[in-house]
């Protein structure tokens, strides 16, 4: 018979470790917070994705290092997976600077959990980014407005350099699918890794401004 | 011990019966010859399609002569509509469809409009994916020359009024004294569980497929009405009037026409029996979980078919809990999807994203019992909600 009868046989999609995570998340939120269990909130992504996200964290007001990390997430699999490995990786050894947790990136998220389908990485790894964003707000909540660094823009088409912020500017101002912002943005849409980013960056904005 | 598996997609696709299986095998078996070979052997693999067509034509109360062999419901899809828009668009390039059809269809139609210039009306749905006759008879303009609707959809189990749309069509055709709009139906879901008389439904094309009814992949048929004209979308062999050409899979078409005999003769008394499970099984679904609701009409739809959203939870989330549970369903969720869309069946209901995320498909077959349901019934509660506690949507409040 075929080898999918042996043992070699895969049943599953993603990595072992995204399984692990998958069905045992860790720290997720799973009661409703309390105003003295975190000193800062973040979120990201757009139900429209079919990714929502949100962090709570509690920064030690001393070192400012994380050292409780909490989540909820309307996400599929390999989203769930991606967050529960990013608190913990943000939590571990007496927790991480807020500094080292801006320079997190969704490639090392992606790294430790053994990889993930190509098609899912840009829409399930949101972590990073709430993550960014709930750091933003500590600095806001303890006044330290210096620190603040808002999301930088990222360069999607790196030949027509078009950013995502060319492509909300596009959506803001009438486009309404993904030819019409590449008629206004002049993104190569032949390209297809450029193609699948700026189809999902449409979506969101879509959704977003609708 | 085995492990516990539940199959319940019965929609995608369906374990070939043993029986089929056998006639497969016995069909190879026998090391026959081309269909189109002169030789002892050539014509034993073309008595077997020949027989295998009057099965099928019986099936449908068709003649013979009326059966194209294809590759699949897709490609029958494909040659019932490119086949009627190449040959007939010196008559007019407008053809009428549904937001709901299958992307056999939708696709198809698509390019016709991108590359060769057709206009396509794709009719709305009601809230249960519903489309009326009297809704396809005022789109009808003079230089439509086809109308598609499919009998059932695959994933919210909807049944169109086909029959009822085809008088509708005849009818104008009479007044008018014309041949045209051509009427054509994908009714790859409703074969073995809905009347497929073309006389009674009134269709002049039609799809179906042997993967959906217990039969092999890799085969389907195309019924197109005895004076209805059709060209070939592909070229290379006088196989199946031209229309299909390339070497017949006998053992194929063989085990397809088994498969047809088989579901026919057991449709009565499993449709009762499925419709009383899906019944079941959908009114506690409905009652043991809460900020659920059931997509698709809740009494014209397909005896197999269970859709329901829980809202608040991600369906792949749900599909991957069940399938540890050794329970195997679908959804229509965008992560589930090659494209990251979410289902364009369920957004066309008029519901949030957040629905069509959240919706699951559970499809019955010849093999579930009502044991089956009930563990799932077991289960199923629990994941939601634990789910449903990792989810930043609070569904009390939307």
């Amino acid at each position: 018979m075929t080898d999918l009868e042996q043992d070699n046989f895969q049943p599953w999609f993603y990595s072992d470790i995204v399984r692990e995570h998958f069905f045992h998340p860790q720290n997720f939120l799973d009661h409703e917070i309390k105003i003295d269990e975190y000193n800062a909130m973040g979120r990201a992504g757009s139900p429209a994705c079919g990714d929502e996200l949100r962090v709570w964290l509690w920064v030690d007001g001393d070192d400012e290092r994380i050292k409780k990390f909490y989540w909820q997430t309307f996400g599929c699999a390999s989203a769930i997976a991606a967050t529960s490995m990013t608190s913990v990786i943000a939590t571990q050894e007496n927790g991480m600077t807020l500094g080292e947790a801006r320079c997190l990136t969704p490639r090392q998220i992606m790294e430790s959990l053994g990889g993930l389908p190509t098609r899912k990485i840009h829409c399930s790894v949101l972590s990073d980014k709430a993550l960014r964003d709930a750091v933003n707000d500590y600095y806001r909540r303890t006044q330290q407005f210096d620190k603040i660094e808002p999301e930088a823009t990222r360069v999607i088409d790196p030949i027509a350099r078009v950013t995502d912020k060319d492509i909300e500017e596009a959506v803001l101002s009438g486009a309404k699918s993904i030819d019409e912002v590449a008629q206004k943005t002049k993104v190569h849409l032949s390209d297809p890794r450029v193609g699948q980013e700026v189809a999902q960056l449409v979506r969101f904005y879509l959704e977003k401004y609708q | 011990m085995k492990k516990r598996e539940i199959y319940l997609d019965y929609a995608a696709t369906t374990p070939t019966d043993p029986r089929v299986l056998e006639v497969m095998v016995d069909v190879e078996r026998r090391g026959l010859g081309n269909p189109s070979s002169m030789h002892m052997k050539g014509k034993y693999a073309r008595d077997i399609i020949e027989v295998s067509r009057s099965t099928v034509a019986q099936t449908l109360g068709a003649h013979p002569d009326e059966i194209i062999f294809t590759g699949s419901g897709t490609e029958s899809d494909n040659l019932a509509i490119q086949g009627i828009a190449r040959v007939h668009k010196t008559h007019g390039k407008h053809i009428i469809s549904c937001v709901t059809e299958h992307p056999a269809v939708l696709e198809t139609l698509m390019h016709l409009k991108e590359r060769l210039g057709f206009e396509i009306t794709l009719l709305e749905v009601d809230e249960h994916g519903c489309v009326t006759a009297d809704q396809v008879m005022k789109a009808i303009r003079e230089d439509t020359i086809l109308v598609s609707i499919m009998y059932a959809n695959n994933e919210i189990g909807t049944i169109h009024p086909i029959a009822e749309i085809g008088r509708a069509l005849d009818k104008y055709r009479k007044e008018h004294q014309t041949a045209y709009p051509f009427f054509h139906s994908d009714a790859c879901q409703a074969l073995g569980a809905l009347d497929m008389n073309v006389e009674k439904l009134h269709v002049d094309l039609l799809t179906i497929n042997s993967s959906k009814i217990y039969g092999p992949k890799g085969v389907g048929a195309l019924f197109v009405r005895r004076g209805v004209k059709i060209t070939s979308i592909q070229f290379g062999g006088e196989q199946e009037k031209r229309l299909r050409p390339g070497t017949e899979n006998t053992a194929g078409i063989a085990g397809f026409a088994k498969a047809v005999e088989l579901s026919l003769e057991c449709q009565k008394k499993e449709v009762k029996r499925l419709t009383k499970l899906r019944d079941y099984f959908i009114k506690h679904v409905l009652k043991q979980i809460p900020n659920a609701r059931l997509n698709g009409h809740p009494k014209d739809r397909l005896p197999n078919n269970v859709n329901i959203s829980f809202l608040g939870v991600e369906g792949e989330a749900l599909l991957l809990y069940l399938d540890a549970q050794g329970i195997f369903a679908s959804s229509g969720s965008a992560c589930t999807s090659q494209k990251l869309d979410p289902s364009h069946v369920i957004m066309a209901l008029g519901v949030s994203h957040i629905v069509a995320h959240g919706s699951l498909r559970f499809t019955l077959g010849r093999w579930t019992k009502k044991k089956d349901l009930k563990f799932v019934l077991e289960v199923l509660p629990e994941i939601v909600t634990l789910l449903r506690s990792m989810s930043p949507i609070n569904v009390d409040k939307s």
